[in-house]
Parts: C-alpha cells; structure tokens; sequence
C-alpha cells in the first residue's frame, strides 16, 4: 500500500515545530526516526495532513549529564542508546534494554523520544524509562514541563504529552552505588515484541532493599510496575524465600488483556519465571 | 600424493562448486524484477477486497472513484467475466473431486476475506488506491464455515451449493488385513495431530504487468512466475487470444517455492484490465495483500496409528487426514494434490504392507490452500516418524535402533510402496548410519543424561524420509492438466565459438542457470564462462514443465545433457568434413577439436563457426552444418525419481518458558548425482528453515470468522538468521539408472523432514515431564500447555 498524499515541514527548531503544528491544527503530526508512523502511513492506518519532521532540530539531540540527572535528548537514536557510554553508566537499563529493541535496521533510524511518545505497550523505553523514575520534558509554546513517568503512560498509545506539545528530553536519575538492576524479556524471535519484559531496579543500604521499582511491559494497555511485589521487597534482604514472596504476588499485580496466542494465564506464569530470574541474577550480583 | 577423481578430467564441471554466474549481478543491484519494469503508457491496478469471509454482493457503486484523480477504469466481476471463461481446478484422475468454476473477480458473492471485489486502475499505485477507498460496496453477510469439522457436519452451510456439499474429494487407500493386524499386534500407538496454515512469504512478492497490443492482437505478461508456459497456456485459453500471440515472460524472480505457479485471481484480471484498456496494467501485490491472497499451505488434521509386534516390527498404519483448502481448489494444479501426497507417503520407508488410509478434501471460507515446497511431505514425514518414536518409546528401543529394523533395506530395491509408488533405489540405511556418526549421537546421549540432571533440558530427535522428483506425466498430464513434464533446449554456437542455451526449465534463485551451464559445458567440452543460459521467455525459449517438484536438474538437466550431446556429434562431423578425419577419432576439449586418442588438439571450436558460418563455400559439397540443435526428453521409466534422507534435530528446550533454542540440524540426503554440491547443499539448508519455521514460527491464525489475524510480517513469524542454527549435510549418491545424467531432485528435501525431526526432538526433551505435543507449530504456548504449565 502507499500512504495519502501528505504535505512536510522541516522545522530547525523547536518553537519553529511548535508553531507549525499550532497551524496546521490538529491533522498534523511530528516525525523523527518514523519507524512506527511511516508503516502506518503506508497502510494508511494514520493519514495527517501534514508531517513534520523534527529530526534536524539540534537541540533535541545530545546526551549530558546535569547534576544528578542524565539528559537524553529526543532525536537520541536506539543505536546510540546502546552505544553511549554515559547511557551505559547512568542509565543503565536503556542500555540493557537497547539490543532488544528491533533490529539494527530500525535501531539506526528510531529515536528513544518517538518511542516514548507513541508509548506501544510492547516497548521496552517506555517501560525502562518508568523503572528508572524518569522525568520526561515537554514543551509546548507556553512553556515547559517534567513529568514523572509515574504520571506519563496513561492508557494505549496514550500519554501525558498534549496535541502540539513535543518530548524534548528524558531526564533519568543516575544510578547510585547502592543501585543493582536487571532486564530481559521473553521473545519468540530476538528482536520481536516481547511475549513478557521486565526491568528491575533496587536500591540496596546495607544488604535491605530500600526502593524496587519492577516494571513490566507486554502485559497491559501501559508498562505496568509490580507495586505488590516491590512493596514485598522494602526491608528485606534478597534471598531465595524473598524473591519466590515477590513471585508469588506478580500475578495479582499485572492485568493481561485475552489473547488466544498469548494467554493471560500465560502471561502471568512468564512473568513469575522472569522475575525470579531476574530478581536471582540481583541476587548473585550482591554475593 | 592426491589421486586424480573424475572431476580432474577436462570440462569436468558435474559435481563441482562452481559458482552462480548470475550471483554478481544480482548482488549489484541490477536484478531486473516485475516491480522493476516500467513501460511506456503503463497503469497501475488496485484492488478492493472484501472484509467479509462470506457474503453476498448487493451492489458496489464505484462512481465517485471513476472520478477520481488519475483513474482510468474501475471494473468489477461482471466487466472481466464478459472477457475471460470460468476455469475449474480439478483433475480427471482424482476420482469424484469436485470445485466450483472461478472468474478473475466475483460476480455474485465472496468466499473468503480478503478476496479482490473491484479492480482500480489508475496512472499510479497510489492514486488507484486513493480512489479504492471510495468504492462503496454493500454486503450481505453468509454464514461462515471456518473450521475442518463444522464444514463436513450435516446442516452446515454449503460454500457452493450447486456442488451438494463442502467436500472437495474422498479418497480412500486400503491394502486390507488392516483391521487383522491391529487386532493381533503386540503394541499399537496413535496420535492425532494438527498441521497449522502457513504461506510461502516470498522475499519478492507476486507481480505482474500484462500488456494487450489490439492491433496485433498480441499479449505479452511480465510475470514473476516459475512456470510460464502454464500460463501462456492459460492466459490463451481463457481470453481467447491465440497461442502465438501470447509470450509470457518470467524475469529475475525472487523465490517461490511453489507459491508462484498457481492461478491467482489479481493475476487473471491484469490481463482482462489491459484488454479493456488497451495499455499495460501492472500489479504488485504488498505483504499485507500477500498473505490474504498468496495460496496457504498444509492445514491437517491427522489421526494415524501403528502396529508393531513384540520384536519392535512394524506391521500396518491406518491414517485419516482431513485437509482443508478454501473455498474452491487451485487452478489448474488443484488442492489435492497435497493430500494425496501425505497419504501415500505415509511410512514410505518402512518396510510394512499393511496400510489403510482415508483423505478428506473440504470448502471453507478461507484463501486458497495449495502447493507450497515440500507438497504433502513434512505432513506424512511428522507423522510417520513420530509415531515410530512413539513405538520406540513403548518397545524401550533407541530411535536409531528401531529405524535400522524396520526401514527397507537397501539391496531390497526396486520394490514398490504399500501405496503404489516405485522405489528404483533408496538409501535408507547407508544414510542413517552416515547421519549417526555425523550427530556422534552416542556422545549427544550421554551428554543430554548428564545436562538433565542440571536442570538443562536438550532434546535429539532424527526423521527419515522419501521425497518425491522428477515426475512423469502421471503427475498433472493424465489428470487433464495442459502442465508439461517434458523439457527442451536449444543450444546453438554462435559465430565466435560461443554457446548459448535456451531452455524450458526456470531460474527462481535457485541456481537452475547454473547447472545447466555446467551440464552443457561438460558434455559439449567448452568453457563454463562461454556459455550463456537463457530462460523464462516463451517466445524463445522452448515449451516445457518449467519448475516444479524437484524437476530441474533430474529432467530439465538430462535434457541439456543430450542436446548438448547431439549439439558435440553435429560439430565432430562438420569438423571431421574440415580436418579430413573421421569424425569419431574427434574429441572437443576446453572448446577444440581434439584428437581423441593423442588429445592433441587440431582446431579450435570458434575456427569451426568461422568456418561453418562465413566460409562455408570452402565445406565439402553437400555438407549442411547443424550448430544449432532443438531437443526434447520426457521422463519414460519410473513415474517418479524417488529420493530419501534423514535428519537430525538438536535443540534445547527451556521447560519455564517454552522456548526453544535450536542448537544444531543434520541432513545426510540422497539426490543422486550431485551436479552442484553447493547448490545441493543451500537447497537443503534453505529447505530446513523453511521446515523449522512450520515447526516452531509459521501458522496463519484465523478468528471465528474467517478472519486472518497475523497477516503481516509483524505479527505472521518467519525464521530469522539469529533463531537458526547450523546445517550440517552430508550425502549418499545413487544416481538414478534412468538417465544418462543421474540426477534427482532435491528442492523439498530440507523442508520434509526438518519439522518432523523437530518435532521429535521437542517430545524427547519434554520426557522426562511426561507431556507431549503433536502439533505444529510448536509454540510456547502449546509447549507450555503439555507441560501442564497453564
């Protein structure tokens, strides 16, 4: 199939994006790697008027670090969140997560900001981005926000961003020395959507669990953090009766939608088989 | 000190890796696909389809796309049908089979979702399917008949009314006594198994570009096919235009695996399209088109069991298979013919005679179910072999041990199958003892042991298997199918001493060109890089079979090899007239003229064409050199050149999850004589993924409603590099006696026993557990489920 006929911009910045938008109305929509919008252009499941790509606007780029914060500029692509150093040391689980996504071919072009904004609940960003607490920085002609990625991922392809409003950074809290951390999700082939993902992130003060945020995606509408597990964590040390404790309420915490492939009984019994791995690799990193 | 092989002697190219000449080309981006043709005044179609897997057509009112930007016409059923007569897929020899009559688009109702409705033609893709969107077609929703069962119950409702029911074809095999070796045997197992739909998923999609000249009346298709002399044929017949004037042109095709010899109804309205429009109409079919108009392939229910006696023989197999087809069976090769195949190939390697099968053609609201590479084979081979796992189980005997005493031996040969087909020479034995010592399956064993006490659960599973080629005209031509099982070529040495040969077999990608330059080269005794091979244009090209069932090297290879033979003797006597010798004391060697004694070399080929073509004046009188020859062979002994095989499986199952990781397959086959080892050896490696992905990825999943529900690459999976493991072949040559050549063929041969051999090897490794799966694909989900995990 070939797309509707559609017009294009090319912004150089982001109020030049901004205000573009705002004239086009709402039948436009912003375009950086594309590699979820092009194929639903080409079957023409979305068909806005007008494109607007962002992916020559500078300021959406870069990695930095600010204080106890890393930056992680939009444009960012999937192939450099696996390969930035400062990706791997501070942010830790995009960089485990980064193989996983796709293949080369999309991970040259995707951008970890497009990936966040179109929030598919297969992803593993979106999810990563919730295990790590981030802040997403959103700005709009009216100024700027942070949201916390508590707050972001609000229903199917729906998040806190508004028409117009552009993702132009993910802000992930550093790790810290008491921080460990795990990822890996269960796939029919590498690089496909994930039967189950999960990301794990603990913070550990003397050999207790402080904080756990376990989040995981493929299993909802959203990435969906584990609270019962993660609360059954909080004052424990991470040994074998903790982690089957944890194992035992994740079922409870996730809400499978039915699926004759993929049951959600199945669902939830891959999600217990990954966090006690997960949690056991955690584990073995303390030892 | 190396002693010298057959392969040192001069122009020795049979059996030697040379190359594909036309790797380099295509590599370089310069394939030249259907997509890829642009005619002066071409139009592109696009099609309307129904939503509905089975509805009446009410009315369509395509008015506001006539007036669309850039439209040139919109038709619908009725407009094509005025031009092109109904066709039926049946054959005459499949006893009481029954289709209803097809046309390019429907007139009165859809049969399954997905089907083309209204044909758009437009001076773009894009703009045709701007206008498609408009076309407002209302329907009537009929009841659906999706599943195998339902479509066979009383009260049903019936697809086609006018043919009583929504059975295809019955067809019943029984060698009797049956019953009697049941009731006596010391062990009997059974199974029922399930075959999902999978579809071919070629890397180019089907594609063509009908031109229709009025005032030659002359036709001309482009047409990414593997048989186009099929379709000269049809597109004849069908729209009335003489045979002459139609040429049906096959260029670079990428893949088809039996996908692209089938009558396919975007395909028969092009022509009709370019008829009304006097212009070339191109259609390329996308992915998502693909997989809901592409034919689907297996769909089985199996229920099959075995007798064995109390020394572990195998006594008797007794087989139901009900298959289901779509809604009408293919044109013009029908839907039978797959399971046929499965239910006479059956225990095809076994030694027993007591054999009972029933087959079950059925109609349901679904696309087309045909051949696909491997027809039938990995069916019969899956179930087969695991039941014999299943005895080896039951009787405590090693899968090798049970095989090697029931599987026909090999000084038993010729004998002929408990379903009628004649074996010339198999090796089943030679091969699994190969295969043993290529898996060192004891070390595998004791390994395994040893893993599962560690939680790490490995499986080893092994599939024998008969693979049917080179077909005769027992195959489609008694049936009443206009499909050739004969080949020709022309080779002719042009005046520079080069050699060019036109032939009737086709090149998918799969090195056919290649080998026929080999052939010509070593019996002609010229130069591989001198000879250029030309196919897949009937207007040069001679008519033949084309490509299909493994046919290409075993017939269309023995007829290279004598045209280039009778092509040799016509230059050893023009050369005889020139150097004054008898011509049987000439040899032609590395493109001279030789003395075949001395091997001294007299004159070079090229001074013969000078000669022959320029100087003829200078020829003894009466002497009319023939450097151009025409030759045709038909297969003429056994119906079939029946090869066989085994494989090997070796995979980890992880027993939480129910993945599986592939660790390592083995292939030791028997093609006969190998013209290109290298060539063999990709067939067989490409076969096996193909196998593999039926065994664990491929299935095309349908709703209640006859919906398709995975019908893209996102979410329809096929085997990817990093999930496939190493191939290791290995062979045993028994050339067949039929022809000078020896060859047979070897295209389904990866794709037969693989997913059995994974099949077996899952259930191997999920033992220790007690469960059991016989259903393909294997998914983690079912592997999950007989493990008694949900």
């Amino acid at each position: 199939m070939k797309a509707r006929a559609f017009s294009y911009a090319r912004p150089s910045t982001v109020m030049e994006a901004l205000e573009t938008f705002a004239d086009a109305g709402e039948d436009a929509s912003y375009v950086a790697g594309g590699q979820s919008l092009v194929p639903a252009l080409a079957l023409r499941l979305q068909a806005p008027q007008l494109l607007i790509d962002i992916a020559h606007i500078e300021a959406l780029r870069g990695v930095e670090l600010q204080g106890g914060w890393l930056r992680i500029g939009a444009l960012t692509r999937h192939c450099e969140v696996l390969t930035d150093p400062l990706i791997a040391r501070h942010a830790p689980l995009y960089h485990a997560a980064a193989p996983h996504v796709a293949h080369p071919a999309i991970r040259n072009r995707g951008t970890i900001g497009g990936s966040i904004s179109h929030s598919d609940p297969a992803s593993e960003f979106p999810a990563m981005t919730l295990a790590m607490g981030a802040e997403l920085e959103l700005v709009s002609r009216t100024g700027t926000r942070r949201v916390a990625a508590d707050d972001f991922f609000i229903d199917l392809f729906q998040t806190a961003i508004e028409p117009g409003e552009l993702l132009v950074a993910i802000h992930v809290p550093v790790i810290r020395p008491g921080h460990r951390w795990a990822f890996h999700e269960f796939a029919r082939r590498r690089g496909d959507y994930a039967l189950v993902g999960c990301g794990v992130l603990a913070e550990f003060s003397d050999g207790l669990i402080e904080q756990a945020r376990i989040v995981f995606f493929s299993v909802g509408n959203t990435p969906l953090r584990a609270r019962q597990a993660e609360q059954c964590l909080i004052g424990k040390r991470l040994d074998e009766a903790a982690v089957a404790a944890a194992q035992a309420l994740v079922g409870g915490d996730l809400d499978p939608p039915e699926d004759e492939h993929v049951p959600p009984a199945m669902k939830r019994h891959l999600a217990r088989v990954l966090l006690g791995r997960l949690l056991g690799q955690i584990m073995r990193q303390d030892s | 000190m190396n002693a010298l092989t057959s392969l040192d002697r001069p122009n020795s190219y049979i059996g030697r890796s040379v190359p594909r000449p036309n790797a380099k080309r295509l590599l370089a981006g310069r394939g030249r696909y259907v997509t890829d043709f642009v005619l002066p005044r071409m139009l592109h179609v696009a099609y309307v389809r129904s939503p509905y897997a089975h509805a009446r057509i009410v009315s369509i009112d395509a008015q506001a796309a006539r007036e669309m930007p850039g439209v040139k016409l919109v038709a619908t059923g009725q407009d094509l049908a005025r031009l092109c007569t109904p066709w039926v897929g049946t054959m005459d020899h499949f006893k009481g089979m029954k289709s209803p009559p097809q046309l390019p688009l429907p007139v009165d109702k859809v049969v399954w979702s997905g089907q083309a409705v209204v044909a758009v033609v437009a001076d773009t893709r894009a703009l045709a399917e701007d206008a498609a969107e408009t076309v407002a077609i209302e329907f009537d929703e009929l009841p659906v008949v999706v599943d195998i069962d339902a479509a066979r119950m009383p009260g049903s409702p019936v697809i086609s009314p006018e043919l009583g029911s929504n059975l295809c074809f019955h067809g019943k095999i029984d060698t009797g006594g049956v019953d009697d070796v049941f009731a006596n045997a010391a062990h009997i197992v059974e199974e029922e198994f399930h075959f999902g739909r999978h579809t071919a998923v070629t890397m180019e999609p089907r594609a063509i570009i009908a031109d229709y000249d009025a005032s030659e009346q002359q036709l001309t298709v482009h047409h990414a096919t593997q048989t186009p002399y099929q379709f000269q044929d049809i597109y004849s017949r069908h729209y009335g235009i003489p045979e002459s004037r139609v040429r049906v042109i096959a260029p670079d095709i990428g893949g088809s695996f039996g996908m692209k010899l089938h009558m396919y109804h975007e395909d028969m309205a092009v022509v009709g399209l370019s008829i009304m429009l006097g212009r070339p109409v191109k259609y390329v079919a996308d992915r998502i088109e693909s997989f809901v108009s592409d034919i689907h392939a297996r769909d089985h229910r199996v229920r099959a069991r075995m007798a064995v006696d109390a020394d572990g023989e195998i006594l008797a197999m007794d087989v139901e298979d009900v298959t289901a087809i779509g809604a009408f069976s293919a044109y013009p090769r029908t839907s039978v013919v797959e399971g046929n195949q499965v239910y006479r190939l059956m225990g095809a390697p076994y030694t027993f005679r007591n054999y009972r099968a029933d087959l079950q053609v059925v109609f349901q609201n679904k696309v087309q179910m045909s051949q696909y590479r491997a027809v039938g084979h990995p069916i019969a081979c899956a179930v087969t072999e695991r039941l014999v796992d299943m005895i080896a189980a039951k009787t405590a005997r090693d899968v090798f041990e049970i095989r090697s005493g029931n599987l026909i031996p090999d000084d038993a040969y010729p004998c002929t199958s408990p379903t009628g087909y004649q074996f010339e020479a198999l090796s089943h034995h030679a091969c699994l003892a190969k295969l043993r010592q290529m898996m060192d399956y004891d070390r595998l064993r004791a390994e395994q042991a040893q893993l599962r006490s560690k939680g790490i659960h490995r499986g080893i599973g092994i599939a024998t298997f008969v693979e049917i080629t080179n077909p005769g005209p027992a195959f489609y031509g008694v049936g009443g199918a206009r499909i050739s099982s004969q080949d020709g070529a022309i080779i002719k040495i042009t005046p520079s001493g080069d050699v060019r040969c036109l032939i009737s077999v086709t090149e998918l990608g799969q090195g056919t060109e290649t080998i026929i330059g080999q052939i010509v080269a070593e019996h002609l005794g010229v130069d591989r890089n001198r000879i250029k091979v030309i196919t897949g244009d009937t207007e040069t090209t001679p008519h033949g079979g084309a490509t299909y069932a493994c046919r290409g090297a075993g017939i269309g290879g023995e007829t290279a090899l004598q045209a280039a033979l009778k092509l040799k003797a016509n230059v050893l006597s023009v050369a005889g007239a020139i150097l004054q010798e008898a011509s049987e004391k000439l040899d032609i060697q590395n493109g001279w003229i030789i003395d075949a004694a001395t091997m001294h070399p007299r004159v070079e080929l090229a001074e013969i064409a000078r000669i022959v073509y320029f100087r003829s004046d200078t020829l003894p009188p009466g002497t009319q050199a023939q450097l151009s020859v025409t030759h045709h062979y038909a297969p003429q002994g056994y119906p079939f050149a029946f090869t066989n095989g085994v494989q090997g499986c070796h995979l980890e199952l992880d027993v939480e999850t129910g993945l599986v990781n592939i660790l390592k397959v083995w292939v030791v086959e028997d093609c006969g004589r190998i013209i290109n080892p290298l060539l063999v050896d990709e067939q067989i490696r490409g076969g096996v993924v193909q196998g593999l992905g039926a065994a664990f990825f491929e299935e095309c999943a349908y709703g209640d409603n006859g919906q398709l529900t995975n019908g893209s690459l996102a979410d329809y999976l096929v085997p990817m590099a990093v999930e496939m493991p190493d191939i290791e072949i290995g062979h045993v040559e028994t050339p067949t006696l039929d022809t000078q050549l020896g060859a047979k063929g070897v295209g389904e041969a990866g794709t037969a026993a693989a997913s059995a051999a994974a099949l077996n090897a899952v259930n191997d490794a999920m033992a220790p557990f007690g469960g059991s799966i016989a259903q393909l694909p294997m998914t983690p989900a079912r592997i999950l489920k007989a493990l008694g995990h949900i």
